[in-house]
């Protein structure tokens, strides 16, 4: 059939470039090239001022990576219909599937239950293009989507226009069915192979004005929803894998530890329901019939252990080391006219509630993997060679996670299963167990934020703040993407790969005056990572809460104190809407407060408003059973402009998120560090917040768009959440916080053993049933 | 080896384990019922919630050789039948309000959910925020507003 003719366009709308590729059905790819498609971003200049992150940010820094990228991605069209699309990006809740659904449903006129949306399996071709983070999906997303879909729909109708002997201009699309003259009709289905191209070719389509939208921005609920609550959305441990039998590691008791011998071997292996039992790099692995028997097999096991790599380190330990690398300050202090702050951050887990699991399978000759990865190339390049094979002959299946907030950045999981089924001759569903994943599993590590002011004359006129921080694991392959893209940084110089990250995402927004925010790290080897970001949380709650001081120190209320000093008009915008719907001011009983925070990153702006009560009567609010009640933030009110919010529902689901996480890491959640190993070993001792802390009132308002492109959302709130709630708990007892949470001087909880790292599960569930 | 008959979502069936391994692992790794999830096998965090004889447990932390013959055991997949429909209400209640995000707890929450509304109705009054706010089963994603809200709607339809 011959090429499609091209549908007149106003001259003003962009064009974007896909191609036809030769296959069965109608296929349509688009290079995974979000900078190309995406002009408006600016990264050519390098301007000294206003700060790094305003300009180019972390998500720009991936973007531009992806640029050289070669691969394509596509969108078939099946006979049934039904449109399909391969994502390189990995779903672990964040509602990404859902997402890119909706961008297909719009642009092909397909009802959205007729797209389907699957996970890519690690493509190397697509170089550093498949790295899920750094609230980045959206945005790299949505311009390729939507150009391979609406070249799709096209591609449809000039093929019905064809059949029927028509000019492509008198059809029209709608719900997966062209209609032509005198309502004549074919389904999508009916033209797939019809529309089908014999060779690859170039084409180009003009996308939908948004004023056309009718699904995108639209509120739409989840696509795997009702198989989640029926049960049937299978997660990686849930998958059947012929002869993957359930296994499990047996840890030492310092991080990252190692096995000098296991002294009862052949008596485990003899044990009910055990199959195999070998010594790996940090643990003793065994394999039975049921995850409980290799619990059984775990207390059994005797071991003598190694060293491992942080034995002598405690929090205090850790505490004074931050304090001695901290960056001094530059500006003196100006007498009265100086508020100096120290705030400590502890260790947090940033484990999802699906402990890390992977699937692995290794013969001879290759090897088969199945784990949550946001980086299944790094996952699949370094599995490879661990195991001595080609690239090519390790294959790596991307599974749905339970949750990630940073977890599945990191294939140490799925490198373990590799080791162990290597080991053992045989495949293996290794899962760590709950203490695991608290104990030698990532932590977003311990920082200190130090903030000095100098204001004088109703005007600040200097703002440092230097964050000493534990070393941030980035070994995840994003240290491969800055590499490669180095050379086109605005920031440049000198800087270390986490020291240019912080640079990236760290932007104060407010006018005062000489402004420098420096990031120094100490080299421990803990098991770290990003935790729903990476350093926003702390350093803008440091910040936040310093600008309280600053508004009291000058007589004035925060609220108006911001209005005044914010640079950002977006901000200014979110801040007033919060201020105004959040009745701001209002007279509130002694011991309750409200608190505000703002934050700008991946080019969205949010303003949280909370309101807490630190009354002892609230404090010590009693509840069954283990846990912590204290403080509990009564309201929440989150205001988000995120450019253009591609689905409102699923944007304020991020919102509620991010809130909750904030809640915990300021009230109640954190690792104690005691002699190389965090002390909390179950949800009981690490106290995420629980519906008992939750506000009764949590609202989200999502501002008119600002844009026509999504900004980042999985991520956006959790800092100004954080700020929001510990400036309203310093108004509310009178007294700023500086270490972080406030309970961690606390241990309000009795530490399982370390030794068997793993407890046997109880037995007495029948008598708790209600 | 021993064996263990008890009925499984309306259905009788009868299994091979040792007495001491607990429900969740005969559930899921031997009779391949997935619904109820591994979130810590310590009763803590409440991902594996269902049912026995109506009422909610953790099978992480009931040994397979106390489950009787004559219990039985409701998982996520057999909720709907207790009603005689494709979905509970709760469920229902669960897609109106959207609550899911990756969903890994939910069908714990959705299996607390029910057992919450059905004792507070038993003990002659109609779910509150204080009843809600007993709950233990942990959202990492943090869905406890939308999961309060669902709760209380689907209540008004159960």
């Amino acid at each position: 059939m011959p090429d499609p003719s091209t549908p007149k366009a106003p001259v003003s709308r962009r064009r974007f470039l896909g191609y036809l590729v030769a296959a069965p059905t109608l296929a349509v790819a688009v290079s995974w090239v979000a900078e190309a498609s995406d002009p408006q971003r600016a990264y050519a200049s390098v301007p000294t001022l206003p700060q790094p992150e305003e300009l180019f940010d972390l998500g720009d820094l991936q973007n531009l990576a992806a640029a050289p990228t070669s691969g394509l991605i596509s969108v078939q069209v099946n006979t049934d219909g039904t449109a399909s699309f391969a994502v390189p990006r990995a779903e672990v809740g964040q509602g990404m599937t859902t997402a890119i659904a909706m961008m297909v449903a719009e642009e092909m006129d397909l009802p959205m239950e007729k797209v389907s949306i699957s996970l890519a399996d690690a493509r190397p071709e697509l170089l550093m293009n498949q790295l899920t983070g750094g609230s980045n999906s959206m945005r790299s997303m949505y311009m390729p989507v939507r150009t391979a879909a609406a070249i799709a729909r096209q591609r449809l109708v000039d093929t019905a226009a064809t059949q029927w002997g028509v000019p492509a201009s008198e059809l029209s699309a709608r719900n997966g069915v062209i209609t032509g003259p005198g309502g004549r009709t074919a389904t999508y289905g009916s033209l797939a192979k019809a529309a089908a191209s014999q060779q690859t070719t170039p084409v180009s389509a003009t996308l939908k004005p948004s004023s056309a939208f009718t699904v995108l921005g639209k509120p739409q609920n989840r696509i795997d929803a009702y198989d989640i609550v029926t049960g049937r959305k299978k997660f990686g441990m849930d998958l059947q894998i012929p002869n993957a039998k359930p296994t499990m590691v047996a840890r030492p008791p310092t991080i990252n530890g190692t096995v000098v011998s296991i002294n009862n071997a052949n008596a485990v292996r003899a044990m009910p329901g055990i199959t195999d039992v070998v010594a790996i790099t940090h643990g003793v692995a065994v394999r039975g019939a049921t995850f409980g028997q290799c619990i059984d097999a775990i207390q059994a096991l005797d071991v003598t252990w190694g060293p491992g790599t942080v034995d002598g380190e405690s929090d205090d330990t850790v505490k004074a080391k931050l304090r001695a690398a901290q960056v001094p300050m530059t500006v003196p202090p100006l007498l009265s006219k100086t508020i100096d702050a120290e705030f400590t951050f502890a260790f947090a887990s940033n484990s999802p509630l699906e402990p890390d699991n992977a699937i692995a399978d290794v013969r001879p000759d290759r090897a088969e993997i199945w784990a949550t990865l946001k980086v299944p190339i790094v996952a699949q390049e370094q599995i490879a060679a661990q195991l001595g094979l080609p690239v090519e002959a390790v294959k790596v299946h991307v599974v749905q996670g339970g949750g990630s907030f940073g977890r599945h950045l990191f294939h140490d999981v799925a490198a373990e299963a590799a080791e162990i089924s290597q080991k053992m001759g045989k495949p293996v569903k290794l899962s760590w167990s709950r203490t695991d994943n608290f104990r030698q599993g990532r932590t977003h590590p311990m920082s200190i934020s130090r903030v000095r002011v100098n204001y004088a004359l109703g005007n600040v006129i200097s703002y440092e703040q230097r964050h000493a921080s534990v070393q941030t694991d980035f070994g995840h392959g994003l240290g491969e993407m800055i590499t490669a893209t180095a050379a086109h940084l605005p920031v440049g110089g000198n800087l270390s790969f986490a020291q240019t990250i912080f640079e990236l995402t760290q932007s104060s927004p407010y006018n005062f005056g000489v402004t420098t925010q420096l990031l120094n790290e100490v080299p421990l080897k803990f098991n770290t990572g990003s935790m729903r970001n990476i350093y926003s949380p702390n350093v803008v709650c440091a910040q936040e809460l310093v600008v309280d001081q600053l508004a009291a120190k000058m007589g004035k209320d925060p609220v108006r104190f911001r209005r005044e000093f914010l640079r950002d008009q977006r901000l200014l915008a979110v801040l007033n809407k919060a201020a105004e719907a959040g009745n701001w001011g209002k007279t509130m009983p002694a011991g309750t407060a409200q608190g505000i925070g703002l934050h700008s990153e991946y080019r969205g702006a949010v303003a949280v408003l909370a309101e807490i009560d630190c009354r002892p009567k609230t404090v010590n609010r009693p509840i069954r059973g283990e846990g912590v009640t204290g403080p509990r933030v009564t309201k929440a009110l989150v205001v988000v402009d995120a450019g253009f919010a591609i689905n409102p529902r699923g944007l304020e689901a991020q919102m509620i998120g991010g809130v909750q996480d904030a809640i915990a890491l300021v009230l109640t959640s954190s690792l104690h560090i005691k002699d190389g190993i965090p002390l909390e070993g179950s949800w009981d001792n690490y106290f995420y917040t629980r519906q008992w802390n939750s506000p009764l009132d949590l609202r989200v308002i999502i501002m008119p768009n600002t844009s026509d492109t999504p900004s980042g959302a999985g991520e956006l709130a959790v800092a100004p959440a954080v700020a929001a709630v510990a400036c309203a708990y310093a108004r509310a007892t009178g007294t700023m916080p500086t270490s972080f949470p406030i309970n961690h001087g606390t241990l309000s909880f009795e530490p399982l053993p370390l030794e068997p790292s793993t407890p046997q599960s109880p037995t007495d569930g029948l008598d708790h049933t209600f | 080896m021993p064996t263990h008959t008890f009925t499984l979502n309306g259905e009788q069936v009868t299994v091979e384990a040792e007495d001491n391994v607990r429900l969740l692992w005969v559930l899921r790794d031997l009779l391949g019922v997935t619904g109820p999830k591994y979130g810590c096998a310590l009763d803590v965090c409440k991902a594996c919630t269902s049912h026995i004889n109506g009422k909610a447990f953790n099978p992480c932390s009931v040994q397979v050789s106390d489950i009787k013959p004559t219990d039985e055991i409701t998982t996520i997949e057999g909720l709907p039948a207790t009603v005689g429909k494709d979905l509970h209400p709760m469920q229902q209640a669960w897609l109106d309000y959207d609550v899911a995000q990756c969903g890994y707890c939910q069908p714990g929450q959705i299996m607390a959910a029910v057992a919450k509304v059905k004792q507070a109705r038993a003990a002659g009054h109609e779910i509150s925020d204080a009843d809600i706010d007993e709950l233990r089963n942990i959202c990492r994603c943090g869905t406890y507003t939308r999961i309060r809200d669902a709760i209380k709607a689907g209540a008004h339809t159960m």
